[in-house]
């Protein structure tokens, strides 16, 4: 086994990995719809879906059935190029973003060691903003292929959304550039380890590099610009429903819709990653190294919330929900005491984390798409320009300043 | 100047045709706008597509009959329409209605206006991206509509209030249903009010826009929430009270801002005036006494005189199949209605079936000042001025 890696693994292994993450990831966004429609419902005193498996959970693949099924009609009139383009080009740039991500410190299996993601370029971040910036291309297009006037008028206000934001989301990175002095993503998250563990990362600023300045300018500047960079409320100027009906995607239908839904999903998880990575120490655990028995905290979740699953199942109304429920609590349960095994426990502490906050930020996401109104699309733009940028450059300035003063 | 027939649009302009399916046009108005980028050159609404003859069927009906079809006229507003009709009819045949049932009619009119406004709430506030609010607001008009359904048996076309009273007498334990109501209101108006008034973004969004001074208001024959947020305190139930609202002690919520925030905050002010009128009209409201004037031939008898007096089964039964005949004449009573003054006109030729009814419908009058509204704004903005002048597409066509 060992042998075959070490003579193909450059081969194998990366097509292994991007099958596990393909998958992995389109399974994530069909949950995260459910778990926004869920939250959302909750927020507003409703139940969401419950007639599609238990608790909806079948939902995703009910919706991924109809996407397939439905009828493709196309508007008359339509620049055909740019309007079946535009949603291979949303998905393909929203996929490709996340393989320059790490989710975790390098693994070694059957003595093979490689990184923890796809990719591992040393200009990391680089490569990934090239990416997303790039991902207005497809609104832009879809906007203006579509032969609708609500359609152009989505694309447009797209690109002047991506002008008005993404000066700022570079500059409000900056700062952590400035104190990990590196743009490999990997390496941003290995600067940030300390002894205190979740006060050394970005956001408090305790680590090594950062010595105790902290990047909470830059963590709120960077979310913000995000939040505009995905499209999502408050900034979902493009696809304003009550306004320009659905915006850029108005006349895309069954799976042309679907792949913009999924590459919109995506590039939350991509962006959420980002922003762990950069702010909230991506893959390193909140606390100390020298609290050895935090490293069963995942087991100490899942056990339990097994158990809930299994005892919530068996009294479950359906006959389905009876079977799938505590077969899902059992997967929970196994799964959990696997990992109290010391290799599979070491294995997955970098993901766990990771995963934990990502999606501790993807709750966020959804949680001000339940609350806040929509922002008007000069009104974005004034606040991108007169109030985002002037800020990051503040913070970049600020935080140079404070470098050089330690330094002497 | 652009018209339906000629809107398309210059070298340097685009038409876009809004509605009469969009989201955010509340029912079917069509508003075919002249873009300049996204700013409004102009601005002109298209009605008619939810056009149902109402004023003309009611002349083919007797007056009692009538009062069905008021109902589905503004549909948020069913009670207050019935209101204005019978008001109307009551004024025709100069009848007068025990106080019991005009304190009972002042309160569900009341109820009614909270409702309407929280749908109206709830919709704008979708209109803004606010999705929450819009469904906390129909969980309290739910709360409305229940204790509509216990009064009426119905929940929206409840036509509760009749010619010379009501139509039911009030379900046992209505008190407590209406007192457990108002207890919960206030409440739930500060949670909304928590989400939005303080909210910068909403604040971004509806102030200054949608601005018109009060004179071109006037000039528009604007009434309502939108003429009181331009510093005009014309209320209908001030200024000509009806149905012993000179009795109630409320204010008229007004601001001088006359843009989106301020119809906004009026609103909102209003719902909880209108609860205090609520209060005071349950505590006027005495536990025994008629629902209906004593008027025979016109007001259906009760049910126990029915069996037991000739005369009364001859009048139930005239009342029902040929109805009653005013006499000859002309009447127009106006009532302020969650959107404006809202009014009826009667004409009568001494017949059982009216010669002529016309209601001035303030969604219909209100709507003429959209295209000043919007003009140069931008298209998010002309949602947010449709969204506060509150129309509703089945009053504005009729």
């Amino acid at each position: 086994m060992s042998e075959i890696l070490a003579k193909y693994g450059f081969l194998i292994v990366p097509i292994i990995k991007v099958a596990i993450l393909v998958f992995v990831v389109l399974t994530l966004d069909a949950y995260l719809t459910w778990l926004e429609r869920k939250v959302i419902a909750h927020i507003q005193a409703r139940w969401g879906p419950h007639r599609v498996g238990p608790h909806g959970l079948l939902q995703p693949l009910a919706d991924g059935i109809k996407f397939i099924l439905k009828e493709d009609p196309m508007p008359s009139g339509v620049d055909k190029k740019a309007y079946f383009f535009a949603p291979f080009l949303t998905l393909m740039l929203a996929l490709t973003s996340l393989a320059v991500i790490p989710f975790g410190p390098d693994i070694t299996i059957f003595g093979y060691t490689t990184n923890f993601g796809i990719a591992d370029v040393n200009l990391s971040l680089l490569v990934l903003f090239a990416i997303t910036a790039l991902g207005v291309y497809g609104i832009a297009l879809a906007g203006w292929g579509s032969n609708s006037k609500y359609s152009l008028l989505g694309g447009l206000r797209s690109s002047a959304q991506m002008i008005s934001y993404e000066l700022a989301l570079t500059l409000s990175v900056v700062g952590v550039l400035l104190i990990a002095g590196d743009l490999s993503l990997k390496h941003i998250v290995e600067k940030q380890a300390g002894d205190f563990g979740l006060l050394s990362w970005n956001i408090v600023g305790l680590s090594k590099g950062g010595g105790g300045f902290t990047q909470i300018i830059g963590c709120v500047c960077f979310f913000i610009a995000a939040i505009a960079e995905t499209n999502r409320v408050p900034f979902d100027l493009a696809e304003a429903e009550s306004e320009l009906v659905a915006g850029f995607h108005t006349e895309y239908a069954s799976m042309k819709f679907a792949m913009f839904f999924i590459g919109e999903y995506t590039s939350m998880i991509a962006v959420s990653s980002l922003f762990t990575i950069l702010f909230f120490g991506g893959w390193l655990s909140p606390f100390p190294a020298s609290w050895p028995l935090t490293h069963y905290l995942p087991s100490i979740i899942l056990v339990p919330l097994g158990l809930w699953v299994v005892f919530d199942g068996l009294r479950y109304e359906t006959i389905l929900g009876r079977i799938i429920l505590p077969g899902l609590g059992a997967v929970f349960i196994l799964l959990g005491a696997g990992l109290f095994l010391s290799p599979v426990n070491e294995l997955i502490q970098g993901p766990f984390w990771f995963f934990a906050k990502v999606g501790a930020v993807l709750f966020f996401y959804i949680w001000m798409r339940a609350t806040l109104p929509r922002f008007r699309y000069d009104q974005l733009m004034g606040f991108g320009w007169k109030f985002l940028l002037p800020v990051s450059i503040a913070n970049v300035v600020l935080t140079s300043a404070f470098i050089m003063w330690r330094m002497k | 100047m652009t018209t339906v027939e000629t809107a398309v649009g210059t070298s340097k302009t685009m038409v876009l045709n809004m509605g009469p399916q969009h989201p955010s046009t509340h029912g079917v108005l069509r508003v075919l706008l002249e873009l300049d980028g996204e700013n409004v050159v102009t601005a002109v609404p298209d009605l008619g597509y939810l056009h149902t003859g109402i004023e003309k069927s009611c002349e083919d009906k007797t007056y009692s009959q009538a009062i069905t079809l008021t109902d589905r006229m503004d549909y948020l507003n069913p009670l207050g329409n019935n209101l204005v009709y019978c008001l109307a009819v009551e004024k025709l045949l100069g009848l007068e209605v025990p106080k019991r049932a005009q304190y009972f009619r002042v309160m569900m009119v009341e109820l009614q206006r909270v409702s309407s406004h929280l749908v109206w709430l709830g919709t704008h506030a979708l209109d803004m991206g606010a999705m929450s609010v819009m469904l906390y607001c129909f969980r309290e008009r739910e709360e409305i509509l229940k204790i509509f359904e216990r009064f009426a048996g119905q929940r929206m076309m409840t036509s509760y209030i009749r010619i010379g009273g009501l139509a039911l007498e009030p379900p046992a334990g209505w008190r407590e249903l209406v007192k457990r109501f108002l207890d919960m209101m206030p409440a739930r108006i500060d949670e909304y009010e928590e989400l939005l008034t303080k909210n910068r973004i909403w604040h971004g969004r509806l102030k200054g826009v949608g601005y018109l001074p009060a004179e071109t208001l006037i000039a528009m024959s604007t009434t309502g929430p939108g003429l009181r947020a331009a510093g005009v305190a014309f209320d209908n139930r001030k200024a000509f009270p009806y149905s012993s609202y000179e009795e109630f002690d409320f204010n008229v919520p007004t601001r001088t801002e006359s843009d989106c925030f301020a119809r906004y905050l009026v609103r909102v002010q209003e719902m909880r005036e209108s609860l205090k009128i609520v209060r005071q009209a349950m505590g006027k409201i005495t536990d025994q006494g008629p629902i209906k004037s004593e008027a025979p031939g016109i007001v259906p008898p009760q049910r126990e005189k029915m069996k037991t007096e000739m005369e009364a089964l001859i009048y139930h039964f005239k009342i029902f199949t040929e109805g009653f005949s005013p006499p000859p004449g002309e009447v127009y009573v106006p009532v302020e209605s969650p959107r404006g003054e809202l009014g009826c006109f009667i004409a009568s030729d001494g017949s059982p079936k009216p010669l002529r009814v016309h209601f001035r419908g303030p969604s219909f009058v209100n709507l003429q000042a959209l295209p000043l509204m919007v003009k140069g704004q931008l298209i998010a903005d002309t949602v947010a001025s449709i969204g506060t002048i509150d129309i509703v597409l089945g009053e504005v066509d009729r």
